[in-house]
């Protein structure tokens, strides 16, 4: 390292990051059409837009994963070239990802120095890294036993193991992509303090998030992305959540659906003392007991990981069990014959996965073939004991495709060639118009585009409303608070407590899923 | 985005095994002018040689035969994502069935003793191959090294039933007897004589050729078209959808493997009752790999299986007519035809990649 290349950050400019006309594409995709944007330093700078809008993209361009096809990286006000992620940490740029980037068996301090050792010994990086992170815990909240093993860590705490790695690099300028998809309501703001304190100190910071609450809270500028262009930059105190949403999607959104009130039936669910040990003998359901009534949504919150994945799968009859549980006042069975994805399609329970991409889907096969994925048995999809009807199945794919409105609408296309929200409304299709006893829906508008999200919601209160029961489980507080006539919050294995949508709010849920009650 | 996603399906299937094909043949062109013979005259004796006569045309076929059944076998296993390495073995194991059918039960006419041959033969490699498949379905043992190891099981268990059980007495060679002249299958000779066609009785195509093309069809009628089928590609696309749907990995697993071992056993219906008419120590020579390179420029598709099957059916039959005739040696045939398995199995993406960027190109152009 030369002491040129780093130390010199002239203060010549009153922007941080200036980007001027950047452009790159894939192959045919143009993923940054002539962007321009100015970061103000000191400031937090939000970028939101849908997914594929080219917010990755862009960061990407700025740390030095791809190179700009056209266009200039100004940092500090002078012109950078930023061909790979050394020169970007040279440039003073650090990048906490969605997904760290930690080696889980070293400890805190290890990972803070890799890749940045001193020299071939590591005491004295060690002992460096040791008394700055002391200093950064004082200042910033940013406390972590530097002795720790990563893999012992809880996800907020990996993740200021990241942002101490950014500063340990002397990062002025730290761009955080999604940071608060993993994280409870508590750690999250625990995290924004973090933050402001960083911009207190003249630090620079770029918040990537699709979740506009977040946007009004923390930062002073934001930028909108669509479709690989920049649409709009604005001072965040002059404007407003709605505006954002219409800005990433074009169109005038409903951020929150018309609901009608819960007319719940019968129970339609009834679940008792669930418990689940996983391959390496650790349980990861604790007793859960629940229920669930016709024409009701019962919403599960909680921080992923906390056994809400399991909790799908046991019902959906991927994952054998001990407990009871009764469809309808009959015997479930939760292991041995019977306890298969199979029957419980039968038994009309639906299940939409949290996972559509490794479970919902088969990419490669056509719009047509997965919409028999389940339902390969159904009489209706076959002539004769061997033969598919593949004509049947297609023509019943228009039909469904034209129910949901997915676009294209082609059932011979491709999975893997529709857009996340269209692959979602494949997925929601072959569940939801089967007309299910129960449907059980994970993450429904994971990575799916605002548009999407608002039909998709009024897809479930549809069907809520014609007398199917509903478990939702999503780890997106501002759709269960949405969509929920009753809350169970899930907390390691266990269901902490139930609330009512109205009588609640996101600071006692999120006691709730941080454990304490 | 991946660039390699924006290639049109048809030139997927024909453009890039066909430029990799010509690659291939350029390499292999410059290797014989580097030892000094003249690739122009090497082309043309070779097409000569496979295609130039009837008698050309049969030993091509009957290779071709083989090719058809030990890569349709490791293509129905690939749809399942299961590297069936073990086509070799379960082609000798075929070899065994049928030798027993024909040797132990008196046939009255080479129709029954067909039908009773493809039973023997298929059912003795389904056998075989569910071994490795119940190992991996239930154990979790790696496929492709138990079908490997099966292999050499094989050849070891067959060389003991020829030696100790089958060969007859008095006999040096290590090989069964002489199967019941009853049983012997009719050429491409005699069945195309019945519509007065005339082709060369010396080549040992035969009949099982058009089992072949029919297994063809049967394979790409199970895969695309029955339930079977359905779940053996979505369980090979992926696993923890076909779990999510209710496709048990383990059926799916053992089913997908009996079938796979089933059709390379067929092949000694072709090699050890059409060709041989007694069971030999090394009846499959190699066929049983040759699967493997006929299935991955087939794309695993029952039908490129085909095409692939026929450019290797004349590699072999051209490379025995060059090393016959020319001062090119046997052991740069072998290489002819591993060039052509490098460039349309391994390196795939060589030619992929650049056919993919002109057709980017193509079309932003076209915009």
């Amino acid at each position: 390292m030369t002491t040129t290349d780093i130390s010199p950050r002239t203060q010549t400019s009153d922007y941080a990051i200036e980007l001027r006309g950047i452009s790159k594409a894939f192959g045919p995709v143009q993923a940054n059409k002539d962007i321009s944007i100015k970061v103000r330093r000191g400031t937090i700078h939000g970028i939101v837009g849908e997914n594929g809008a080219g917010k990755s993209t862009l960061m990407s361009i700025l740390y030095g994963f791809y190179r700009a096809d056209a266009g200039d990286i100004l940092i500090n006000g002078q012109a950078t070239e930023i061909p790979d992620s050394q020169s970007a940490i040279r440039a003073g740029i650090g990048m906490v990802f969605q997904h760290f980037k930690l080696v889980e068996n070293f400890s805190v301090l290890e990972n803070v120095i890799l890749g940045a050792e001193a020299g071939g010994l590591l005491r004295p990086s060690l002992s460096r890294a040791r008394g700055l992170l002391k200093d950064l815990a004082r200042e910033f909240e940013l406390n972590v036993d530097p002795d720790a093993r990563i893999e012992d860590l809880s996800v907020g705490h990996q993740q200021r193991v990241e942002i101490l790695k950014a500063l340990y690099r002397e990062a002025d300028i730290l761009i955080l992509d999604e940071p608060t998809g993993v994280l409870t309501p508590s750690e999250a703001d625990h995290l924004f303090r973090i933050l402001r304190g960083l911009k207190e100190q003249g630090k620079t910071i770029v918040l990537i998030t699709h979740k506009l609450r977040e946007i009004m809270d923390v930062t002073d500028d934001v930028s909108v992305m669509r479709r690989g262009e920049m649409v709009a930059t604005r001072p965040t105190a002059q404007t407003s959540p709605t505006e954002l949403a219409e800005l990433m999607v074009g169109r005038k959104v409903l951020l929150r659906v018309e609901k009608p009130p819960a007319r719940p039936g019968k129970t339609v669910l009834q679940v008792d003392n669930l418990r689940v040990v996983d391959s390496q003998g650790v349980e990861r359901l604790r007793g859960i007991s629940l229920n669930v009534r016709a024409g009701e949504i019962l919403g599960i919150a909680g921080v992923a990981g906390n056994g809400q994945s399991e909790l799908l799968e046991v019902l959906a009859g991927l994952r054998e069990a001990e407990g009871q549980a009764q469809l309808r006042g009959e015997d479930l069975p939760l292991a041995g014959p019977g306890a298969g994805a199979i029957s419980r399609r039968r038994q009309g329970v639906a299940h939409v996965p949290e996972d559509r991409h490794r479970r919902g889907l088969v990419l490669r096969f056509m719009a047509w073939e997965n919409m028999a994925l389940g339902y390969h048995h159904d009489p209706a999809y076959n002539s004769g004991p061997l033969r598919m009807n593949n004509a049947a199945i297609i023509h019943d794919t228009e039909a469904k495709m034209q129910h949901f409105d997915v676009r294209p609408p082609d059932p011979m296309l491709q999975a893997e060639g529709f857009s996340g929200g269209n692959q979602q409304k494949l997925v929601l299709a072959r569940e939801m118009e089967r007309n299910p006893e129960i449907l059980l829906v994970g993450q429904p508008t994971r990575g799916v585009d605002i548009g999407a999200i608002e039909f998709i919601h009024q897809q479930l209160i549809r069907l809520r409303d014609q007398g199917s029961a509903i478990l939702l489980v999503s780890v997106e507080l501002d759709e269960i608070l949405a969509l929920s006539d009753r809350i169970a919050v899930m907390f390691d294995g266990r269901i902490m407590g139930e609330r009512q949508p109205d009588q609640t709010n996101i600071q006692e849920l999120g006691l709730l899923m941080a454990g304490m009650t | 985005m991946k660039a390699t996603d924006r290639i049109p399906h048809w030139a997927d299937v024909t453009l890039v095994p066909l430029v990799s094909v010509a690659l291939a043949f350029a390499i292999s062109a410059i290797l014989i002018w580097a030892i000094g013979e003249n690739p122009w005259e090497a082309v043309k004796l070779m097409v000569e040689g496979s295609f130039g006569s009837s008698y050309g045309w049969g030993y091509t076929l009957f290779y071709a035969t083989n090719f058809m059944f030990t890569g349709l076998a490791v293509s129905v296993a690939f749809q399942a994502r299961l590297f069936n390495i073990g086509g070799e073995g379960q082609a000798l194991l075929g070899g065994l069935g049928v030798a027993l059918v024909c040797l132990y039960i008196p046939w009255p006419h080479w129709t029954l003793a067909l039908i009773g041959a493809m039973v023997g033969g298929a059912v003795f490699g389904a056998l075989w191959a569910l071994i490795p498949g119940w190992l991996q379905a239930k154990r979790g043992s790696h496929i492709v090294i138990t079908t490997i190891m099966f292999n050499f099981i094989a050849a070891s268990l067959l060389g003991y039933m020829l030696v100790n059980v089958l060969r007859p007495q008095g006999t040096q060679d290590p090989s069964s007897p002489r199967f019941p002249p009853e049983t012997a299958l009719p050429s491409l000779h005699d069945i195309l004589a019945l519509v007065g066609i005339p082709f060369s009785r010396v080549p040992p195509v035969n009949i099982s050729l058009l089992i072949a093309v029919a297994m063809c069809f049967a394979v790409w009628y199970l895969l695309w078209r029955t339930r079977l089928g359905y779940q053996i590609r979505a369980f090979g696309e992926s696993e923890p959808a076909a779990e999510y749907a209710g496709i048990s990995p383990a059926r799916i697993t053992i089913y997908t493997m009996l079938i796979s071992g089933a059709l390379a056993g067929l092949m000694a219906v072709n090699s050890v009752l059409g060709e041989q008419q007694r069971l030999v120590l090394n009846a499959v020579e190699g066929a049983g790999f040759i699967g493997i390179a006929v299935a991955l420029m087939g794309r695993n598709h029952p039908f490129g299986v085909f095409l692939a099957a026929m450019l290797f059916g004349f590699l072999y039959q051209g490379g025995a007519e060059l090393a016959l005739w020319t001062g090119i040696p046997r052991e740069l045939i072998v290489v002819i035809q591993a060039l052509v398995i490098l460039f349309t199995g391994a390196l795939d993406n060589m030619v992929r990649i650049p056919i993919a960027r002109l057709f980017a190109q193509a079309r932003a152009r076209g915009r």
